[in-house]
C-alpha cells in the first residue's frame, strides 16, 4: 500500500497575540483513496489526473500550515491509497488508529462503508469525490461533511441559467453507464425545479470509432429529436460527448457534459482572487486545478479555519463549529461557502464554464430564497430526509 | 533679505510652471494603464502606460514621483508625474499587490500576493533590505505615523502581522474574519482598522496592546449579506468619519469612528473597491471595478454627483495635489 507522507512541521516563528489558538495543536489528515477502474473512452484526449484531488489537499495543507506557525498549530497530511480491488475497510481501519480526520477520495458504496465503521464512528470525513444526491439525503451520515458539490447543486446551477436566458426547451442524450444516467436523472429533476422542458431523449449506443463517424451518425441520430434550443449531454466519464458539438443536425448550444458545464471547480475561474489559488496550484502541481482538487482544498481549509477559530482540535468541536453560523470559509468563489447543518453538504456557488470562460456563477439573479441563496442549488431543507444531523 | 529674496525666487519659480489642476490617479487593473482625472473638470486628461496589472499607487511625500505595482510584471514602477514617463523600476519581489511608504519617504513596505512574503524596499538605493514571511496571500498594507509598526494583512490566512519596523521581526499576529484586504491606521496611530472582505466586517485594534476594540457589521436594505463585502477605506479630514467600500453591494459606508456606528450608506458603479480624496477633502473619488468608473462623492452631503469612465477594472486611487 503506498503511502505518502508531507509533514510541515512549522514552529513558532513569529509571538502570538490576539489569537485563541496559541497553544500548540498538531493535526494528522489521512486522504484515503480507492482506487477506480474507469471504463474505456473514444478519445484520450483529457486523461483524468492520477493526482487528482491529492494536489488540492497539500495545497491547502500549505495553506494550513503558514497559518497554522503563527498559532502553534502543526500540520500534517499522509495518502493512503487503495488499489482497484483492494481492501478499502482495512486502510479505513488503520487509518482510524492515526487520526480522526480524513479527506475520503471513493465511490459512494466505499464511504458509505467507511463512515460505518466502528472506529470511525466519532471521525470526520470529509467526501471530495462521490456526487451522488442520496449521500446529502436519506443515505446521509452525520461524520461525512461534503465539500463536494453533488450531482444536483450542479445541474441546479445549469438549469438556473438556462432559464435566464429562456432557453426552456431542451433535448438530452445520455450515455450507459451509472454516471451518466445519475447525471440525467438530476438534470431531469432540475429542468422540472426551474420550469425547462426536457422534449426528447436518446440513449447513446453508438459503439463505433466517433473520431471517424461521428460527422456522418451525429447529424442523423440528433435528426430524430424534437426541436431544442439547447441540447444536454450526460457523459460524466467523457466517453462521446466531445463528438456531439457542430456535428448536431440542427444548429444547437451544448450543455451538460459537453459545451457548458456546471462544474464545482474550473482553471477558467479568474474572479474574486481565484487567479491566486490557481497560480499557487499551478505552480506546485504543473497542471491546472480541477473539481476533486478544489473539493479536497476547501476540506483542508474548512478543518484549518474550524481549529483556528476553536483553538480545538476535537473532531466533535469541530463538526459543531463548521455546522453553526459562525462558520464562513474565504474560498474564492465570491461569497463566504458555509456547511448545511441539516445534511453536512458546503454550500457553494456553481460555476457554469465553457471551455475558454465562465459564461455564469450560480446562484443567478433573481432565485431567491428565504435564508440563503445558496440554497437555491441542491437539496434543500424541507426536502432533505437526512435525520443524522438532526440529533 | 536673503530670507526675501529666495521666497521672491520660490515664487518665480512656481510661476514659471504650468498651473495644474489638482488630479486623482487610477490604475486599471486589466488595462495596465493609469486613467488621470483633473478635479476641476472632472474628466480623465491623461492615460498612462503601466507595467502588468497595475494595482496599487502612492505618491512620495513630496509628489515627486508615483509608485505603482504592476503586478504580473513583478515590480514597482516609478513614473515621472509630470510626463507620465516610467523613471526606473525597483525590486519588489514577486507579484507585488499593494504596498505603503514609509512616513521616512524612502522605505516601501510590499505584499507579494503569490508568496506570503512582505517586502522593504530601500527606493533610494534601490534595494530589497528585508523579506518577512507572513499569512497566506498578504494584501493589505499600513504604516503608523510615527512609522514604528508595519502591518500586512493576509487573505487566506485571516490575520493582521504587526512588523516592528526597526528589527523587520513581527511581534504579533491577530485574527480577524475571513479575507482581510485593507488596513489603516487612526487616531494618531493608536488604532488600527482591517477590513475583510468575505467576513463583511471591519475590526478595530488598540494599537498598544493589539486588542479588538470594536468590529463594524454592515446592513444594506435589499442587497444580500452575503453581497457586503468591505474592501478599501479612508477617513475623513477630521478623523471623524471612515468612508469603506463595500465591494459587490454597490455601495460606500460612512461610519462614524467615535461610536464605529453606521450613518449612511451612499450608492456608487458596480464592485466598488478603493478610493482616494481630493486635496481639500470635499470630494471623494471611488473606484468601481466591474462597471469600470469612477464615483465622485461629494463628501458634505454625502451624494454621488458623477460618474466617470476610466480603463477596466479600475482598481486603486491615489490623489496628487
Amino acid at each position: 500500500m503506498p503511502l505518502k507522507t508531507l509533514v510541515f512541521w512549522l514552529g513558532l516563528v513569529g509571538v502570538c497575540a490576539g489569537g485563541p489558538a496559541a497553544s500548540e495543536t498538531a493535526i494528522t489528515i489521512t486522504y484515503l483513496k480507492q482506487e477506480v477502474e474507469r471504463p474505456p473512452v473514444l478519445s484520450n484526449l483529457d486523461a483524468i489526473p492520477e493526482d487528482e484531488g491529492w494536489r488540492g489537499a497539500e495545497i491547502g495543507l500549505q495553506d494550513n500550515a503558514t497559518t497554522g506557525k503563527f498559532l502553534g498549530q502543526t500540520w500534517s497530511l499522509q495518502e493512503r491509497i487503495v488499489p482497484v480491488g483492494g481492501d478499502l475497510l482495512a486502510a479505513g481501519r488503520e487509518s482510524a488508529a492515526q487520526t480522526r480526520f480524513l479527506i475520503i477520495d471513493a465511490p459512494r458504496e466505499g464511504l458509505l462503508a467507511l463512515a460505518d465503521l466502528a472506529e470511525l464512528e466519532d471521525a470526520l470525513l470529509f467526501n471530495v469525490a462521490a456526487e451522488e444526491p442520496d449521500l446529502r439525503d436519506e443515505a446521509c451520515r452525520a461524520n461525512v461533511l461534503h465539500t463536494a458539490a453533488s450531482l444536483t447543486m450542479r445541474s441546479d446551477a445549469l438549469m438556473q441559467f438556462l432559464a435566464q436566458r429562456r432557453w426552456s426547451d431542451l433535448a438530452m442524450v445520455t450515455g450507459p453507464h451509472a454516471s451518466d444516467m445519475a447525471f440525467a436523472e438530476a438534470l431531469r429533476g432540475s429542468a422540472r425545479k426551474f420550469g425547462l422542458k426536457i422534449k426528447g431523449e436518446k440513449e447513446w449506443r453508438f459503439d463505433a470509432n466517433m473520431r471517424r463517424a461521428a460527422s456522418a451518425e451525429v447529424p442523423l441520430f440528433t435528426q430524430e429529436l424534437p426541436d431544442h434550443d439547447v441540447l444536454l449531454a450526460a457523459d460524466e466519464i467523457g466517453d462521446f460527448a466531445r463528438y456531439l458539438p457542430y456535428n448536431t443536425w440542427d444548429p444547437v448550444l451544448l450543455a451538460g457534459s459537453e459545451g457548458l458545464r456546471p462544474l464545482g471547480w474550473s482553471h477558467v475561474m479568474e474572479q474574486w482572487g481565484a487567479v491566486q489559488l490557481q497560480n499557487r496550484f499551478e505552480d506546485h502541481a504543473g497542471r491546472n486545478m480541477r473539481s476533486k482538487d478544489y473539493a479536497a482544498w476547501a476540506a483542508l481549509r474548512a478543518l484549518g479555519e474550524a481549529v483556528t477559530r476553536t483553538a480545538s482540535d476535537d473532531p466533535s468541536v469541530l463538526r459543531a463549529y463548521m455546522l453553526s453560523d459562525e462558520f464562513e470559509l474565504a474560498a474564492f468563489k465570491g461569497r463566504p461557502l458555509s456547511f448545511r447543518s441539516w445534511n453536512g453538504q458546503l454550500r457553494q456557488p456553481i460555476p457554469v464554464v465553457h471551455p475558454g470562460a465562465v459564461v455564469a456563477v450560480a446562484p443567478l439573479e433573481g432565485f431567491l430564497h428565504p435564508t440563503s441563496e445558496l440554497d437555491t442549488l441542491g437539496l434543500d431543507a424541507p426536502q432533505s430526509r437526512c435525520t443524522a444531523f438532526s440529533e | 533679505m536673503k530670507r526675501l529674496l529666495s521666497t521672491l525666487s520660490c515664487l518665480a519659480l512656481l510661476a514659471a510652471l504650468p498651473a495644474t489642476a489638482s488630479e486623482i490617479w487610477v490604475t486599471n487593473e486589466h488595462d495596465d494603464t493609469i486613467s488621470v482625472i483633473d478635479i476641476d473638470t472632472l474628466e480623465v486628461v491623461r492615460t498612462i502606460e503601466t507595467g502588468e496589472r497595475p494595482r496599487g499607487i502612492t505618491f512620495s511625500k513630496d509628489y515627486s514621483v508615483v509608485y505603482v505595482c504592476a503586478s504580473d510584471s513583478d515590480t514597482v514602477q516609478v513614473i515621472d508625474p509630470e510626463t507620465g514617463e516610467i523613471l526606473h523600476d525597483l525590486p519588489s519581489g514577486e507579484d507585488p499587490e499593494q504596498f505603503v511608504l514609509h512616513p521616512d519617504n524612502r522605505h516601501l513596505y510590499i505584499a507579494n500576493e503569490d508568496d506570503a512574503i512582505t517586502t522593504v524596499v530601500d527606493t533610494v538605493e534601490r534595494k530589497v533590505i528585508a523579506q518577512i514571511d507572513v499569512g497566506i496571500e498578504p494584501e493589505g498594507m499600513a504604516v503608523s505615523p510615527d512609522g514604528k509598526i508595519a502591518i500586512t494583512t493576509s487573505e487566506t490566512t485571516n490575520m493582521a502581522h504587526w512588523i516592528d519596523t526597526e528589527t523587520h521581526q513581527l511581534f504579533a499576529n491577530t485574527l480577524v474574519d475571513a479575507r482581510p484586504r485593507h488596513a489603516e491606521f487612526a487616531k494618531e496611530g493608536s488604532e488600527l482598522w482591517v477590513s475583510s472582505e468575505i467576513g463583511g466586517t471591519v475590526t478595530v485594534f488598540a494599537v498598544a496592546d493589539q486588542a479588538p476594540l470594536a468590529k463594524i457589521s454592515f446592513e444594506i436594505k435589499g442587497v444580500h449579506q452575503d453581497n457586503i463585502q468591505p474592501v478599501g477605506f479612508e477617513f475623513s479630514e477630521d478623523g471623524k468619519t471612515a468612508f469603506v467600500a463595500l465591494g459587490p453591494s454597490n455601495h460606500v459606508a460612512a461610519v462614524n469612528t467615535e461610536t464605529y456606528e453606521v450613518e449612511d450608506y451612499i450608492l456608487v458603479g458596480r464592485r466598488v473597491w478603493h478610493m482616494a480624496f481630493s486635496p481639500d477633502h470635499t470630494m471623494l473619488f471611488t473606484t468601481n471595478g466591474v462597471s469600470g468608473d469612477v464615483t465622485v462623492i461629494d463628501v458634505a452631503s454625502r451624494t454621488p454627483v458623477k460618474t466617470i469612465k476610466v480603463g477596466r477594472f479600475p482598481w486603486g486611487a491615489a490623489v496628487r495635489p
